[in-house]
């Protein structure tokens, strides 16, 4: 069997799929939590 | 103009969409999902240093990420949080076309994965990285990740019910396989 790395429909499909699942994860709002938790960490260094 | 080198970590800001979707990608679990990001933040800032400037910053952070998930896994001893469900949720209350429909069965197929193949799939289907590359964040050989990428497309093939020509061999050579055991033992 030749591996050839043309893609086939169905690999295609399931990209375009797997590029959905991250892509609406990625749309999501970032809760506040994390730009909170990176203002204290620079703050706590400040303070050191 | 000249950009003034800036401190990565003024960086990891524009990379949170990215670490959350990636730690969603990995936990199926939003509250899972959001302590992994949490914990890959205060890891990464604490280890800076340990970055070399010019490099992929976001692939660096897939490696922390994904390692936390790991040893949590490990260091708790109990399984993954139960997939959410949220994409699905989100999705079922208008099965308007059938593009839709398919994306919905696409997501029951993926949280049936295991995480290490949802892993190599979004690194390599969604981000767009090598095979070498997300060896690299997996801490695997290539052709390990190449295997467990392909054994991931297979089994999302037999999940959602379509086939592909490799699949079929596969499949109807271990049924042979089979018959061939099962006869055996019947001589036996």
């Amino acid at each position: 069997m030749k591996g050839s790395d043309e893609k086939s429909p169905i690999a295609q499909q399931i990209d375009d799929n797997l590029r959905k699942v991250y892509t609406s994860a990625l749309e999501e709002n970032v809760p506040d939590r994390f730009l909170r938790l990176l203002a204290e960490l620079r703050e706590r260094e400040n303070n050191a | 103009m000249s950009v003034a080198p800036v401190d990565p970590r003024e960086d990891l800001v524009n990379h949170l969409p990215a670490m959350r979707a990636f730690a969603i990608s990995l936990t199926r679990n939003h509250a899972a999902a959001d302590d992994l990001v949490q914990d890959t933040i205060v890891k990464a800032w604490r280890n800076i240093e340990r970055f070399t400037p010019g490099t992929d910053l976001k692939a660096w952070l897939f490696t922390i990420l994904r390692n936390t998930f790991y040893s949590d896994i490990r260091k708790r001893k109990h399984e993954v949080a139960d997939p959410d469900g949220l994409f699905a949720a989100s999705l079922s209350e208008k099965p308007a076309h059938d593009a839709k429909l398919a994306f919905n069965d696409f997501l029951v197929a993926f949280d049936k994965l295991s995480p290490e193949q949802r892993e190599v799939l979004i690194l390599v289907g969604a981000n767009g990285y090598s095979y070498e590359e997300a060896a690299g964040m997996m801490g695997v050989a290539i052709g390990t990740a190449k295997s467990r990428a392909n054994r991931a497309r297979n089994r999302l093939c037999d999940l959602l019910g379509m086939s592909s020509t490799r699949d079929d061999l596969v499949r109807s050579d271990s049924a042979t396989l089979a018959v061939v055991i099962r006869s055996a033992y019947s001589a036996a």
